[in-house]
């Protein structure tokens, strides 16, 4: 079927965007497939080890933007030990030696090396953006690489990576001829910077547009930065502490009022109180506003604060704010979309001042909401049946109570029907994390009414095998499976393995599954890597098929066991 | 566990009862008792016990007052609650601080060759800073009068404060000369002799 000349059916297809799109379009036919594989240049990798780099460029030779995935979520909380994989050289060294032109590299949850980095820099000359989040294994020298030589360099964003600052002068590695910066956001490092050359940077980028400054830049840096960057559309403040009786702080109150294009905030990574009415101005443009890592700001200013964000859709701020600041935000914020509340105390040990009061206040004030991340002391079932009804269009709804398993404080039930009103409610819910005392029941209403959903987190839930069966029967988009925990085993497991082609990954840790089971699994299913991961008990490796499996992580794949994993991890 | 009957009439809970049952049939049963001990999930360390205590003497809406009871220590569980490490890494400075309280302080002796540092927060009292300094030195402090200073030593025990002044040890009551001593110095000869005359 070739109607129309390849160049026509290329030109037809850049119009469409998604990763889904582009696959459904590429199995059509044969020439369809090949136009699109010819045209096809940003590609989603969501797990690494799904596919290997040749196979990818083999595949899409085209390719300019490249996001790959690593590590599995729980490995953002300490679940997966630390050398478990997640490499990005090989990919770097695969696309080198293959002339990609690549121009975009976004990461997560990778090991990046500072050869990587050097290697990238040397070797695509057109690179114009690389987007790190919770990376680690590289240092700023690797940084002062890329900013070295990639000479048309126009974003450079770290999102909490973890990167040993080795206090050199890596900013000053742009040379002067660098002035295409469009975003630049190093606020996750920890050490000095050079202001002069920051300065200087920022003087020569006519179009940047975010930037994000560590807590090493003063607020007397801050404020010179903005005089040359009036253009500036996202910031993030460094050390935001100063005496506000200074004539530096007057000249930052005048600065801020010069700098009308700031729809974003964020930073605040120190802050004097005193000095937040000096943003009160830009407070009224504001569409999205990062105060999580601003542990110095009490309620009370928290509250004066959001009075003056009326146009907010976005808002992370700490409990701090407390179920009042909530209320306050709910009467003021009507464009909410996204919340994010985190723990002051992020060690659990409870001094949470938001309880479910603040989420349903929420519900009733803010229509709009969509995706929600809380943390809070306890909630109960009336309350998630009232935010259900009030907000039907939750996509992402995480709920993480501190004390994990529990119960309504109200009835002392389990909060089976609170989440279950919040599946039967919200049809396009994609993404769900649960917490607090849960039976199976639950989870057979989520397998009932979540049909769209995608992501599933669980935590010290369920009763039996029939709670993960639910699941894994009834939700049919289901990609991403996280159990921690839970009493689920080797009947959840094995009793449909054919789900798990359909699924990116499932990770399992200190559930009820025996390494006899993921050896019956492993065997039936050639085409999922099933990897136990044992840090401890070594020695009795594989010794008995009763024992308990501590951690288990499997994954679809058309690469077979990977060749880079560690002696703690076996693959079966 | 008893149900809380009277808080369920208020909110008129059946209305948005969920129902899973088909149409016409029986409400299916609702309560599995809250398996706080039955079930057969792994326990946390010491959290199950929160949940029972004290929280079943009042429905009140202040939320708030049911929590005042402080929470036993509770272990810590690996990953929970889930924030990321970079976050938690963040936070953890200030914590560390206020939980140690460590007070260090530099104590010089007039004469002695090198100092010593001492942690206040140890010490319930003067009688026992005292002991200490007379120990560690190898001195005796003698007796202490409010009207005359150290009586019967060749020593005076005196301390910094906030303002840069020196001050005799003893004057002040225990915590506020903690939250204002910034270094001991234990004075010799007639330099501390001539404290309790100056006045």
């Amino acid at each position: 079927m070739n109607y129309f000349p390849d160049e026509v059916l290329e030109h037809v297809f850049d119009f469409l965007t998604s990763h889904r799109d582009r696959n459904a379009v590429s199995l059509v036919c044969k020439s369809w497939f090949k136009v699109e594989k010819w045209s096809r240049h940003r590609v989603f990798v969501g797990n690494c080890y799904a596919i290997s780099p040749e196979r990818l460029i083999a595949r899409f030779p085209r390719v300019r933007a490249l996001t790959l995935k690593g590590k599995p979520h729980f490995a953002d909380f300490n679940l997966v030990p630390h050398d478990w994989g997640g490499f990005v050289y090989p990919w770097i060294e695969a696309m080198a030696k293959s002339n990609i032109g690549l121009e975009e590299l976004r990461l997560k949850r990778m090991v990046v090396s500072n050869e990587g980095l050097e290697l990238l820099a040397r070797s695509f000359v057109n690179f114009k953006s690389l987007v790190l989040i919770s990376c680690e294994g590289f240092t700023t020298d690797g940084l002062a690489a890329v900013a070295a030589n990639c000479r048309f360099l126009r974003e450079l964003d770290l999102q909490e990576n973890e990167v040993e600052d080795r206090k050199g002068q890596w900013l000053s590695c742009f040379p002067d001829s660098c002035t295409s910066l469009v975003s630049l956001n190093f606020a996750c490092l920890k050490g000095e910077v050079n202001l002069t050359a920051l300065e200087r940077l920022v003087a020569r980028c006519p179009n940047l547009k975010s930037l994000r400054l560590n807590r090493a830049v003063p607020l007397d840096a801050l404020q010179r930065i903005l005089m040359l960057a009036p253009q500036l559309e996202d910031l993030g403040t460094g050390s935001y502490v100063h005496d506000p009786d200074t004539e530096t702080y007057n000249k930052l109150i005048s600065t801020f009022q010069k700098c009308r294009s700031i729809r974003s905030m964020s930073g605040f990574l120190e802050v004097s109180p005193l000095c937040l009415p000096a943003i009160y101005p830009i407070c009224s443009n504001l569409t999205s506003l990062n105060l999580s890592y601003a542990p110095g700001i009490h309620g009370d200013e928290l509250i004066k604060l959001i009075h003056h964000c009326r146009k907010l859709q976005r808002l992370w701020i700490l409990d701090c704010i407390g179920d009042k600041g909530l209320g306050v935000v709910a009467s003021t914020c009507k464009e909410l979309q996204e919340l994010r509340v985190f723990p002051s105390d992020p060690f659990g040990v409870g001094n949470a001042a938001v309880t479910e009061k603040g989420l349903v206040a929420i519900s009733f004030g803010c229509p709009k909401l969509h995706s929600l991340l809380y943390f809070c002391q306890q909630v109960t079932n009336a309350a998630l049946i009232t935010v259900a009804k009030n907000c039907p269009n939750f996509t992402r709804f995480r709920l993480c109570i501190l004390d994990a398993t529990k119960a309504d404080p109200v009835t002392m039930q389990p909060l089976d029907e609170g989440f279950g009103a919040i599946v039967q409610s919200c049809k396009d819910l994609r993404r769900l994390s649960l917490s607090g005392l849960l039976t199976d029941r639950v989870f057979l209403y989520i397998g009932m009414y979540a049909e769209q959903l995608e992501m599933l987190s669980i935590a010290f839930a369920g009763d039996s095998d029939k709670g993960m069966l639910y699941v894994l029967n009834g939700c049919k988009k289901l990609r991403k499976l996280e159990i921690r925990d839970s009493p689920f085993g080797n009947e959840a497991l094995l009793t449909d393995v054919g789900k798990y082609e359909t699924m990116r990954s499932l990770w399992m840790s200190s559930c009820e599954v025996t390494l006899g089971g993921c050896k019956v699994l492993a065997e039936k299913m050639p085409r999922i890597n099933v990897e136990i991961i044992n840090e401890y008990d070594q020695m009795e490796f594989g010794f008995d098929d009763r024992q308990k499996v501590d951690k288990m992580f499997l994954y679809r794949t058309l690469v077979g066991p990977r060749k880079d994993a560690p002696h703690f991890v076996w693959t079966l | 566990m008893e149900n809380k009957v009277i808080y369920e009439k208020d909110l008129n809970l059946e209305a948005t009862e969920l129902r899973l049952g088909l149409p016409g049939t029986k409400k299916p049963e609702k309560q599995a008792p809250p398996s706080l001990k039955t079930s057969n999930k792994r326990a946390l360390p010491d959290m199950n016990e929160e949940s029972g205590s004290g929280n079943n003497s009042s429905v009140s809406d202040d939320g708030k007052s049911d929590r005042e009871t402080a929470p036993a220590p509770k272990a810590q569980v690996v990953g929970w609650p889930p924030v990321r490490s970079f976050r938690k890494s963040c936070f953890q400075p200030k914590k560390t601080e206020a939980e140690e309280g460590r007070v260090y302080l530099k104590v010089s002796m007039d004469g002695a060759p090198y100092l010593r540092k001492i942690d206040l927060k140890v010490y319930k009292g003067y009688p026992e800073l005292l002991k200490a300094l007379e120990e560690m030195f190898k001195f005796s402090v003698g007796q202490y009068s409010e009207r005359e200073g150290y009586n019967g030593s060749e020593y005076a025990p005196t301390y910094e404060d906030k303002d840069g002044d020196w001050m005799l040890v003893g004057d002040v009551p225990w915590d506020m000369f903690i939250s204002s001593c910034k270094r001991l110095r234990i004075m010799k000869g007639s330099e501390a002799r001539g404290l309790g005359c100056f006045l």
